[in-house]
């Protein structure tokens, strides 16, 4: 069956060259009656060899008429001429006069599926030399390489002087080479697809590599066959290092989320021993707030929409920093020395502003909108980097340089660090730990709000939007160790570029129970998590 | 205020009134509900109706689950946030068996279970082998929880993992159970778990009779889990639990190893969970993975913490009394339910960290 297709291709392909070979001989590459004729005949070959014609005659008149076929709107009279009647009116199809009454008995000209594919091929060949840049992209990017296609194609790449456009004829002009021909240009070829590691070029030179089930070649050039080989394996290579790459970054952006959750939580953490199991309803809160300044921006400003994303950063920042001050102050105060019962109350806390949110907005999730230079993505080969990913890799580097100067060179820094590792000394020389606390909670709080209104960028808004980092962020803080946020950056990015390189393979479920194991297993080693701080902290 | 300090001899267990509450208890779960469910007319105003014993058989094995993190938290001083996972696991296990007496009576009349058929599955994967066998199965439900316990907590608890720590690790490790329970190649029916069942041995389950059986079951079971309770808190075992709560430091200092004090009492609880797990399933008669979420854990300690960790009883009014609040507010105001609960959880740890019966205790001191 593949064979016969191949053969009627191969047909296909000997007829079109013929006839091209008759229109090249023409000093002027204008359409003919002669060889619009063939459409008139009642052999599909004919059919084709004559649409072929016509895309090989490369004017307006030619692709009006292949448009024209392809809409139904063509006719034949029966003195075999062709004739389009568009919105009753006709005019000549290969002249282009007008018609002022309506000749009798015409015909409409048909297609079958197979000519209607090659006349969509034929009027992307024609485009193809259009002056306008956009459509020329546009069918560059729909024709489909072929031998048919490779004279108007190698036209229309000496005549292209855009480079993307340029870029892709050449492509698509080796894919045509590579049907037939002489096996120097075909190795040529081969040479130019393999220069782009896509799916698409592995599919091109695939075929060439395999043998047919009967056991011979299916390429039966050993040199074409042997630059196919190398090709492929090339591409292969190459797709294998973009496979690999594209885990990095997606394992990258994982790990720049759960670094901007967990940053937050490891404040806190250090300083009151405490897990914030509240923590993952900051994100929630700081997600709604950046709904919020969306509203805002949409009833008021919307014409600094795209903008708005900027002024939810503060909003987030102090709405959940003001959340977090309220219940440190109200509730988590007065639970000191009491890890455990903090835990318990945190995670009612967590529970009361989950439902309270769903009374306000409603349990469905809300609609938060990427700003236009943030959708759209960078592709490299055969990667796509979306723009929000690496937005969010960036946005969080810089909350971790902010906190890092705010930990090492301010005062307030200093006391939180004072506080964290000797709270009883810290206090003895004057460090007002009561406030210290409260603006820590404030500052962890914040950051969640912070890590929402990017995690608003990329997932949905809903009232449990918290719940689904929070276990992960946990487990960062528990490897990261506390005290020093070096611990906390090393191990988000190890735990996201891991997760990421194990679940193609395993799966997302058993890629978190075998991060849950490797942790475990880590633990033994240093029970303090990554980075412990030394000195004489005895634990109590 | 200060107690002198003295080494308590051997006391009995409990004292003459201690005995009786137990065996009223005993004698109400045994005869008088099964008397009044069975034998009383449904016209008859004492008759109690299926929806109630199912309710209250419910919530003893709740209470049982509150008893056994009360081992774990309240007298050795470890929050447990997993042990949702032990009591699904425990109902898994039994679950499998119940899943295999269904025969041929399911949906697509198939050997195998629904969800199997369903999946285009020829046949039971391994760990379903011998479940079919109820003696195999009961063994299950003690060895998986306690397995896994084992396992886990000799890892922890060896490189001393402890307090907020131990507690998260936990978590994760219910909530990638939930994960893993959750995907339908586990083979355990993915997000509808197990439904259905037909006959135990060979009564059925929708059978009263075997109800009231599996009532008086769970009531049995309570009491004996208190009972154990007692008894390990008396002991030189429980003695040192409670020290490991208190200062494990100090107990170390003084020459002891808690790793196997702490293993111990862990595997049990988890056991336990397990068991009061097999007992609600199929008076439920449904598990599946949502059992497993975090959510559900946690709220096992604020049961402990409602009702007072670290005393006997505490622990089953907690269980009881939130229990019977969440069936009251699920019903009557679902939206107000996580507000009361969120509520519950701050109010109980900032107002009442002793709980109910703590509370009660200290009104008892100052009164005499």
């Amino acid at each position: 069956m593949r064979w016969t297709l191949r053969g009627v291709r191969a047909l296909f392909g000997w007829l079109s060259l013929l006839v091209l070979a008759a229109t090249a001989a023409a000093p002027a590459m204008a359409l003919e009656a002669e060889a619009v004729a063939g459409l008139m005949s009642e052999e599909v070959a004919d059919k084709a060899a004559a649409v072929d014609a016509i895309a090989a005659a490369g004017d307006e008149a030619a692709l009006a008429l292949l448009m024209a076929l392809q809409e139904g709107t063509l006719r034949a009279t029966p003195d075999r001429r062709l004739i389009i009647k568009e919105r009753g009116k006709l005019r000549d199809a290969v002249t282009g006069e007008s018609l002022e009454t309506e000749p009798d008995d015409l015909d409409k000209v048909t297609l079958n599926n197979r000519l209607r594919s090659r006349v969509e091929s034929a009027i992307a060949s024609l485009r193809i030399l259009s002056r306008d840049p956009a459509q020329r992209l546009e069918a560059a990017r729909g024709i489909e390489p072929s031998a048919a296609s490779l004279p108007i194609l190698s036209r229309a790449l000496a005549a292209e002087t855009d480079p993307a456009i340029r870029d892709i004829l050449r492509h698509a002009e080796a894919a045509a080479r590579l049907q037939g021909g002489e096996s120097q240009a075909r190795i040529a070829a081969i040479a130019t697809i393999a220069e782009k590691a896509d799916g698409r070029a592995r599919a091109l030179l695939q075929p060439l590599t395999e043998k047919s089930t009967g056991g011979a070649w299916a390429e039966s050039d050993a040199g074409v066959r042997q630059a196919a080989i190398e090709g492929l394996a090339s591409v292969e290579r190459r797709l294998l290092f973009y496979d690999y790459a594209g885990r990095v970054f997606t394992g990258a952006s994982l790990g720049s989320i759960l670094l901007l959750v967990a940053l937050g939580l490891a404040i806190t953490y250090g300083l009151l021993g405490v897990i914030n199991m509240a923590h993952g309803e900051m994100l929630m809160i700081g997600a709604y707030a950046t709904f919020a300044t969306q509203q805002v921006f949409r009833a008021h400003l919307p014409q600094a929409l795209d903008w708005y994303l900027l002024c939810a950063l503060p909003v987030a920042f102090l709405s959940s920093a003001a959340v977090g001050m309220v219940l440190e102050r109200t509730v988590i105060r007065w639970l000191y020395g009491r890890p455990l019962e903090t835990l318990l109350a945190t995670w009612g806390i967590s529970l009361f502003l989950i439902q309270l949110v769903r009374t306000l907005f409603g349990a469905q999730n809300v609609e938060v909108a990427n700003p236009s230079w943030m959708s759209g993505g960078i592709e490299i080969a055969s990667l796509v980097l979306p723009w929000n990913r690496i937005v969010i890799i960036g946005f969080s580097a810089v909350v971790l340089l902010l906190v890092w100067v705010m930990l090492s060179r301010t005062r307030l820094g200093l006391f939180i660090r004072g506080v964290t590792q000797n709270r009883t000394m810290a206090a003895c020389v004057g460090v007002p730990t009561g406030r210290v606390d409260l603006l820590a909670f404030g500052l962890g709080s914040g950051i969640g709000g912070l890590a929402g209104c990017a995690l608003s960028q990329i997932g949905n808004v809903g009232p449990d939007l918290g719940q689904s980092y929070i276990i992960d962020s946990f487990m960062v803080v528990v490897l990261g160790g506390v005290g020093q946020l070096i611990g906390t950056v090393y191990a988000a990015l190890g735990l996201g570029v891991v997760s990421k390189m194990l679940e193609p393979h395993i799966g997302a479920v058993l890629t978190k129970i075998l991060v849950l194991v490797l942790i475990i297993a880590f633990i033994q080693k240093r029970p303090q998590g990554l980075f412990a701080l030394k000195g004489r902290m005895v634990e109590n | 205020m200060a107690t002198p300090f003295r080494i308590p001899g051997r006391e009995p267990l409990f004292g003459a009134r201690g005995w009786s509450a137990i065996a009223a208890f005993l004698a109400a779960v045994t005869v008088l509900v099964p008397l009044l469910f069975l034998a009383v007319p449904e016209s008859s105003p004492f008759h109690l109706s299926a929806y109630a014993v199912t309710l209250v058989g419910k919530i003893m094995c709740y209470c049982a689950v509150a008893v056994a993190m009360n081992l774990i938290w309240g007298y050795t001083g470890i929050l447990s946030l997993g042990h949702g996972a032990f009591f699904a696991l425990g109902g898994y296990a039994f679950g499998m068996y119940l899943m295999r007496m269904i025969g041929r009576e399911g949906q697509y009349q198939s050997e195998l279970p629904d969800f199997m058929v369903f999946l285009d599955w020829k046949a039971y994967p391994w760990y379903w082998s011998f479940t079919d066998h109820f003696w195999y199965a009961l063994a299950l439900v003690v060895l998986v929880p306690g397995v896994l316990a084992f396992v886990f907590g000799f890892f922890a608890f060896r490189s001393r993992i402890r307090g907020v720590y131990f507690s998260i690790i936990t978590q994760a490790l219910t909530f990638a159970l939930m994960l893993l329970f959750f995907r339908n190649d586990t083979g355990f029916g993915g997000n509808n778990g197990f439904t259905d069942f037909k006959r135990i041995l060979d009564y059925r389950v929708s059978e009263p009779s075997t109800r009231a059986f599996l009532f008086a079951l769970s009531g049995v079971y309570l009491a004996g889990c208190l009972v154990l309770t007692r008894a390990i808190v008396r002991s030189r075992f429980g003695r040192v639990l409670t020290a490991i709560r208190d200062s494990e430091s100090r107990l170390m200092f003084s020459g002891y190893n808690p790793l196997w004090y702490k293993l111990s009492v862990w595997t049990l609880s988890a056991v336990l969970c397990g068991i009061a797990g097999a007992l609600y399933v199929p008076q439920v008669g449904i598990i599946n993975p949502g059992e497993m979420s975090p959510a559900n854990s946690i709220e096992v300690a604020i049961w402990v913490a409602v009702g007072g960790r670290g005393t006997l009883l505490g622990p089953v009014i907690g269980a009881a009394v939130v229990n019977g609040a969440k069936s009251f507010f699920t019903q009557s105001f679902p939206e107000y339910w996580l507000f009361f609960l969120g509520a519950l959880f701050v109010a109980v740890t900032l107002f009442l960290p002793r709980g109910i019966a703590g509370w009660v205790n200290r009104h008892k001191e100052s009164g005499s």
